[in-house]
């Protein structure tokens, strides 16, 4: 439904984005995640023939964004954006909802009977007549979402949608995503830099780094497949290791990391150079030698550092390589850890991501 | 001394008293001025829209001098439509010279560039997110512009109001172009100006406390809108 190919833009000297290709189809939610002014915005604006691309083109169901105004008016009317500060015109909630269907002369009678019901989609009921200029952030943010939703578009495009908002609402507008994405297939593109709401709400991710594609991909490729280290970093894979595959039988290789054996699966012959990515969530702890555990890696070391995040404990140890785990502060505090203690990490050999390095 | 205080208490006189020459000359000084204001506006706010929303050489410069005309001479003004409406001007053939018409034709002119600069004022402090807002929301061009002149609506009317002021205020271009005709053409600026050289204190103290009053209430609503 949307193609980019080879776009590049820059605002005078200053480049945003560097050579993004990619596809986006009807009905996805496509989120972009990337660490903030890496051009998440450009490339929605680009979408909605805000901007246009200085090199490469867009087309949107085949249709060359490069056209007469006229034209570009009708590709924007095909979809809606809420934007990370959105802005409220002067004038009651009703007008600010109401104007997209105002541009696209509604009958008033019709206007009145959508603007209610867009403003109960988003929680705001009865709030027709307040002032817009006087809500508060997250409200605003509401009455931009009934603003977009309230002129039935194809293609939504939400920018950081939740950034301003409290939990609650958060939960309110992304079951709001998942449900329009079902009922009316309408296909969503947002960005956000929530990891987690990426994996919560995605069909697919693309990751946008350092002005270009980082890599495109579902949740599961994204955050356990990492194709390189910038990736990597990104989603949160805080284990990575350069080794040498020493040997492999059928697929399941031991890699020497220096001279730590690491026991993976992957499909690279003896003698490859490769860098492994393992999740910190998928190291558990054992206070003496397991050995029944279907884990293939069994690491002994000394527990160097540990972090409190919440209800989960972040615990660095030295195991020859430096491991970072990230569990619950209940098995935590079950298994007596603290900082200088001895144990066991475990893993198995599939929650490793192999790559190949580039010779 | 005497003679000054003695015109205040004349002048009350004639204001409380209603005295039907001061009202006539009050309600033309206020028609012609509203009416110039008016159709300037209906000039100006557009032009200002169009110079605002549209990219073409020269802009800069075309508002550099819309920015030195705020402050044309209203002689010159005066001097410019007199010339032009004379029997022997391009326009001459209209008949308008030495009519409240003519003077209306004066302060439009007058107040035209004043409008156009406080309309670009207004526009380019309405924020970039909005317009965006806006286009995306799928606008049309001319849709765009008409919203965000909406949008701008009250710092606009400031702009109207401050150029109204200017209109009722002035002397110049009324007196050339109007000739300060008793009964016809004659004005509060002109009366004042006519009466005090003729020693009449009494009647140009009057029509001034009036115009001041004017003014007074024209600041007033400038504040009220400002304060939306």
């Amino acid at each position: 439904m949307i193609e980019f190919s080879h776009v590049s833009k820059s605002f005078g000297e200053k480049e945003v984005l560097n050579d993004l290709t990619f596809r986006i189809e009807k009905g996805e939610i496509f989120t972009f995640i990337g660490p903030s002014g890496t051009g998440k915005t450009t490339i929605l604006r680009l979408i909605n023939v805000l901007e246009l691309p200085t090199s490469g083109s867009i087309l949107i169901e085949r249709k060359d964004t490069r056209v007469s105004e006229r034209d570009k008016v009708a590709l924007r009317r095909r979809m809606s954006v809420v934007f990370q500060k959105p802005a409220a015109l002067r004038g009651s909630v009703f007008q600010n909802v109401a104007l997209g269907l105002k541009f696209r002369n509604t009958p008033s009678n019709e206007i009145r009977h959508l603007v209610t019901e867009a403003l109960n989609l988003v929680g705001l009921e009865g709030y027709e007549e307040r002032k817009a200029t006087t809500l508060s952030g997250g409200e605003l943010q509401r009455v931009a979402i009934a603003r977009a939703l309230v002129t039935k578009p194809e293609i939504l495009l939400l920018d950081e949608p939740t950034a301003n908002l409290d939990p609650a609402s958060t939960e309110r507008i992304e079951s709001l995503i998942l449900s329009l994405s079902e009922r009316f297939g309408t296909t969503i593109i947002l960005s956000t830099h929530d990891m987690v709401q990426g994996q919560r709400l995605a069909t697919r991710i693309a990751v946008i780094l350092n002005r270009t594609l980082g890599q495109v991909g579902d949740s599961h490729q994204i955050f356990y497949q990492p194709r390189n280290r910038e990736v990597a970093r990104m989603v949160g894979v805080e284990n990575i290791f350069d080794g040498t595959v020493v040997s492999n039988d059928e697929g399941l290789a031991i890699i020497d990391v220096k001279g730590t054996p690491i026991v993976a699966s992957c499909p690279y012959s003896a003698g490859s150079p490769v860098t492994v990515y393992m999740r910190p969530e998928d190291i558990i702890f054992f206070v003496e030698k397991d050995g029944k555990s279907s884990a293939r890696n069994e690491l002994p070391g000394k527990i160097t550092r540990v972090t409190p995040m919440g209800p989960n404990m972040k615990v660095r140890m030295d195991a020859g390589i430096s491991l970072v785990a990230v569990i619950t502060r209940r098995s935590y505090d079950e298994l007596g850890l603290s900082k200088g203690i001895s144990v066991y990490a475990s893993f198995k050999a599939t929650a490793i991501h192999v790559v190949k390095s580039d010779e | 001394m005497n003679e000054i205080v003695d015109g205040f208490i004349q002048a009350v006189e004639l204001i409380v008293s209603l005295d039907p020459e001061v009202l006539e000359i009050t309600a033309r000084s206020l028609l012609i001025s509203l009416a110039a204001t008016g159709i300037a506006a209906l000039i100006a706010i557009p032009i200002g829209g169009y110079i605002h929303f549209r990219e073409f050489g020269g802009k800069r410069g075309l508002v550099t001098i819309i920015q030195t005309l705020y402050a044309l001479p209203t002689v010159i003004a005066g001097l410019f439509v007199f010339l032009l409406l004379s029997r022997v001007g391009p326009l001459g053939f209209l008949g308008l010279l030495f009519t409240p018409w003519g003077m209306v034709i004066g302060q439009t002119v007058l107040v035209i560039p004043l409008l156009v600069g406080m309309t670009l004022i207004a526009l380019s402090g309405v924020k970039k997110t909005i317009q965006d807002e806006v286009i995306s929301l799928g606008a049309t061009s001319s849709q765009t512009i008409w919203t965000i002149v909406k949008e701008a609506r009250f710092a606009i009317l400031g702009g109207v109001i401050l150029g109204f002021g200017r209109a009722i205020s002035e002397v110049g271009a009324a007196m050339i172009i109007g000739g300060n005709i008793r009964g016809y053409t004659r004005v509060l600026t002109t009366a004042i100006a006519l009466e005090t050289s003729m020693g009449n204190i009494a009647f140009s103290i009057a029509l001034g406390i009036i115009l001041l009053a004017i003014a007074l209430l024209v600041t007033t609503a400038l504040f009220l809108v400002q304060e939306r």
